[in-house]
C-alpha cells in the first residue's frame, strides 16, 4: 500500500497524531509559537464531531479540558512559556483529581515574554515543579515530526493509563520546522481506550479506589454513577478528607503510581551507546544538533554516542545510570542552564565526568556550539 | 422524591454555621429540581472554593468542586462536551465576581446554557471574614479594619453588561420564591445568573453589628422590594429583586453543533481538506 507522506510543521505533526489518538475536545488560547495546534484544530475537530473552543485565557483552556475529560472525553491543550505558567494551579488540580489529559508546551525563550519566536528548553523543570505542592507528573519529548507523532499519541495513552496530566514539552524548533512525516496506517501505533469500571449502576462505586493492579477505572460525569471530585485531599469517594491516614495512602497513591512505573514510561534513543566514549544526552532539538555531532565524529573514527531522552519526567535514572556507566565522559546538551544536566549529575556514579555544553541566547544550538565545548573538555583549548 | 434522597448524608454533618443561609439556598435549588423533574444522572453540579462551594460535596449528583474562580470555566467544557446535561454552578460572591469575574462575563458572552447561582453573602467567609466584591463601602471585614473604600458590584447590573440572558436577584428570606426563580433558571437555554442574598451571621454579620442571623433575614425582608415596585420608587435605596432580564438568544453549544453541520459536509482526502 502506498505511503501516506505530507511534509509538515512539528504543530502539525502534533494535530494529526491527536486526531490519530481519538482526540475529541480541544480548549485553548492563541500563543507563539503553539498558536498553529489551536487554528488546525478548530478546523479538524468538529469535521469529526469533535469540539473545540477557545477561551478567554489559558487558565481557563485548563479547566475547561479537564471538565470535559471528566464526561469520558480525550482532551488536550496547547500553548508556550507564559501560558504554561498561568495553567500550573489547574494542572495541579488535573494531578490530585487523577483526570487524563494532555498539556502541549512548544517551549520559547524566557523567562516572562522572553524571546516568542525562539526555541529554549527552558521548562523541563516547570514541568517537574511548576505546580505547588508534592506530586508527580509524566513529561515527553521528541526532536522531529515522526517521533513527535509517536510521542503525542504516547502521550494520550500514558495518560489514560496512569490517569494523570501528561505534559508534551516540545520547542519552537521543532513546532515551526518543516520535514517529512509518514502517517501511520490506522492501528499500527497503538491507541489506549479509557478504561471504564464495570461495577453496575446502583452499585457503591468508588472513584479513588484503585484495583489490584493499581488502576483506576472511571466513570463518566452523565453516566450512572454519581460521585464527587475535589482539589481537596480526598478518601476513596472523592470526599474531602484530612484525616491522616487517608491524606497518606493519597500521597503515597499520586505518587508511586508514576515514580514507581518509570520503567513503563521510559522512552530513549540511542545512537553508537554501546563503546561511547564521549556520551551525548540530549532531548527535543537539541538532540538533532547533538546527533549530527556524533555521526560527523564517529564517520572519523571518534567513539562519540548519544543517548535521545523521550521520557523526561519521571527522570530515568536507572536507564541513565546504567548507558553513562562506561563512558568516560558524559556530556549534556540542552538549550537551557542545566536542567537535565543536574539529573543526569544525580544519576551517574561518578558526576564529576557530566559537561554541559548549552545555548542560551535564543539561537539555534549549532554542532559548533558542542564542538567547541567538547574541544576544552578534552583539553585541547578554545 | 423526599428532599433527604438528593442528599448524600453519609457525608454529613456539613460544614455550615448554625444560621449560615446556605443551607437555605440548597434546600430550594432541590426543591426546584424536584419540581422539574431532571434525573439526578443528567444533573453536574460544578463550584468553585468557598463555604458555598462545600454544598458539592452534600448533593446526589455528578459534583465537581474545583479551584478558586473557575467553576465556571470547568462548566464550560462539561457543557460543551455534554451538551445534553444540566450543568448547576454554584459560587460564592468572591468566586464568582472576584477571581472568577473574567469568566462569568465570558460565560455570559457566550450565552452557554449552564446557570450560575451566586451565593452572595458580601464577605469571604471560608477564609474567616474578608472582604469580598460586595462587601460595600464603611462596612468592617478582617482586612477592612478601618472600615471598606472599596465600592461593591451590583451583580446583577454586572451580568446584565455583560449579556447575561437571564438574570435574576433573590434572598434566603424569600426561600419559596427561590424556588421558582431556580426552576426559570434551570429551564431557560442560555447563561442564567441568580444572585442570591444569603446571610454570613459568623463574620459578616457579627463584624457589621446585625445581633443574630434573623436579624439578617428580617434586613433581606425591609431592605428589599420587587422591581419596579413603588416602595423603590419612594425609596431608591432599596435592593430591586425578582428577574431583570429573561431573553431568548442563540445557545453556544447549539450554535457549535451547526458548526459541526457545516464543517462535516466537507471530507478530507489525502491529508487535504
Amino acid at each position: 500500500m502506498k505511503k501516506d507522506i505530507r511534509f509538515v510543521q512539528g504543530n502539525e505533526a502534533v494535530v494529526e497524531a491527536a486526531m490519530y489518538a481519538d482526540l475529541d475536545f480541544f480548549a485553548g488560547y492563541p500563543i507563539t509559537p503553539s498558536t498553529e495546534i489551536a487554528e488546525l484544530l478548530s478546523y479538524r475537530l468538529p469535521i469529526k464531531g469533535g469540539k473545540f473552543i477557545q477561551m478567554e485565557d489559558e487558565l481557563s483552556s485548563m479547566c475547561a479540558i479537564i471538565g470535559a475529560s471528566l464526561t469520558g472525553k480525550k482532551v488536550m491543550t496547547a500553548t508556550s512559556g507564559p501560558g504554561f505558567s498561568l495553567k500550573q494551579e489547574a494542572i495541579g488540580f488535573g494531578v490530585m483529581t487523577e483526570t487524563p489529559c494532555v498539556i502541549v508546551n512548544v517551549q520559547r525563550g524566557g523567562p516572562s515574554t522572553g524571546l516568542p519566536t525562539s526555541g529554549s528548553q527552558g521548562d523541563v523543570m516547570q514541568a517537574r515543579w511548576g505546580t505547588h505542592g508534592e506530586h508527580a507528573i509524566i513529561a515527553l519529548t521528541a526532536s522531529n515530526d515522526q517521533d513527535v507523532f509517536a510521542m503525542t499519541v504516547e502521550a494520550f495513552n500514558l495518560s489514560e493509563t496512569f490517569r494523570t496530566p501528561v505534559i508534551l514539552l516540545l520547542d519552537e524548533v521543532v513546532a515551526h520546522t518543516r520535514e517529512r512525516l509518514i502517517m501511520p496506517k490506522p492501528g499500527e501505533l497503538n491507541v489506549v481506550k479509557r478504561l471504564r469500571t464495570s461495577v453496575p449502576e446502583g452499585t457503591d462505586y468508588h472513584p479513588y479506589l484503585p484495583r489490584e493492579d493499581g488502576r483506576l477505572p472511571m466513570s463518566d460525569f452523565g453516566g450512572g454513577h454519581r460521585y464527587n471530585v475535589t482539589g481537596l485531599a480526598h478518601d476513596m469517594w472523592g470526599f474531602p478528607s484530612n484525616n491522616p491516614k487517608i491524606v497518606y495512602g493519597l500521597m503515597r497513591h499520586l505518587v508511586d503510581k508514576i515514580q514507581g512505573h518509570t520503567k513503563e514510561i521510559t522512552r530513549i534513543k540511542e545512537f553508537f551507546i554501546d563503546d561511547a566514549e564521549y556520551l551525548l544526552i540530549s532531548y527535543g532539538s537539541s538532540a538533532r544538533t547533538a546527533l549530527h555531532v556524533v555521526e560527523n565524529r564517529r564517520a572519523r573514527g571518534e567513539r562519540l554516542g548519544l543517548l535521545e531522552l523521550q521520557t523526561l519526567w519521571p527522570f530515568p535514572v536507572d536507564v541513565v545510570q546504567e548507558r553513562c556507566a562506561s563512558a568516560n565522559c558524559v556530556i549534556v546538551v540542552e538549550m537551557n542552564m542545566g536542567q537535565i544536566f543536574y539529573e543526569v549529575k544525580k544519576a551517574v556514579d561518578d558526576p564529576g565526568k557530566v559537561f554541559l555544553a548549552n545555548q542560551i541566547d535564543g539561537s539555534f544550538i549549532t554542532p559548533t556550539d558542542i564542538l567547541n565545548i567538547l574541544r576544552i573538555i578534552q583539553g585541547k583549548g578554545a | 422524591m423526599a428532599v433527604r434522597d438528593y442528599i448524600r448524608e453519609r457525608f454529613f454533618p456539613h460544614i455550615w454555621c448554625p444560621g449560615c443561609g446556605h443551607g437555605t439556598v440548597m434546600g430550594s435549588m432541590i426543591r426546584a429540581i424536584e419540581n422539574l423533574g431532571i434525573e439526578k444522572n443528567n444533573i453536574v453540579v460544578i463550584s468553585g472554593i468557598g463555604c458555598s462551594s462545600r454544598i458539592c460535596g452534600y448533593l446526589d449528583f455528578h459534583t465537581l468542586h474545583t479551584i478558586h474562580g473557575r467553576a465556571l470555566a470547568f462548566a464550560t467544557g462539561v457543557k460543551l462536551s455534554r451538551p445534553e446535561l444540566t450543568v448547576i454552578v454554584p459560587m460564592g460572591d468572591g468566586d464568582a465576581f472576584a477571581i472568577g469575574g473574567n469568566h462569568l462575563i465570558h460565560a455570559a458572552r457566550r450565552n452557554i446554557d449552564v446557570t450560575a447561582i451566586i451565593m452572595n453573602n458580601n464577605i469571604y467567609g471560608m477564609t474567616g471574614g474578608q472582604y469580598s466584591p460586595s462587601t460595600g463601602y464603611g462596612d468592617l471585614a478582617t482586612t477592612a479594619p478601618y472600615g471598606n473604600i472599596d465600592q461593591s458590584f451590583d451583580f446583577v447590573k454586572l451580568a446584565l453588561g455583560a449579556g447575561a440572558s437571564f438574570v435574576a436577584r433573590t434572598t434566603t428570606y424569600h426561600a419559596t420564591s427561590m424556588i421558582k426563580i431556580l426552576e426559570k433558571a434551570i429551564t431557560h437555554k442560555g447563561f442564567s445568573v441568580v444572585d442570591v442574598l444569603s446571610q454570613c451571621p459568623t463574620y459578616y454579620g457579627r463584624k457589621n453589628k446585625f445581633a443574630s442571623p434573623v436579624d439578617m433575614l428580617k434586613y433581606y425582608k425591609t431592605h428589599t422590594t420587587p422591581i419596579g415596585s413603588e416602595a423603590k420608587e419612594k425609596n431608591p435605596d432599596l435592593i430591586e429583586r425578582g428577574i431583570f432580564a429573561q431573553e431568548e438568544r442563540p445557545e453556544y453549544c447549539v450554535e457549535y453543533d451547526k458548526i459541526i453541520e457545516k464543517a462535516s459536509q466537507r471530507k478530507i482526502t489525502n491529508g487535504k481538506v
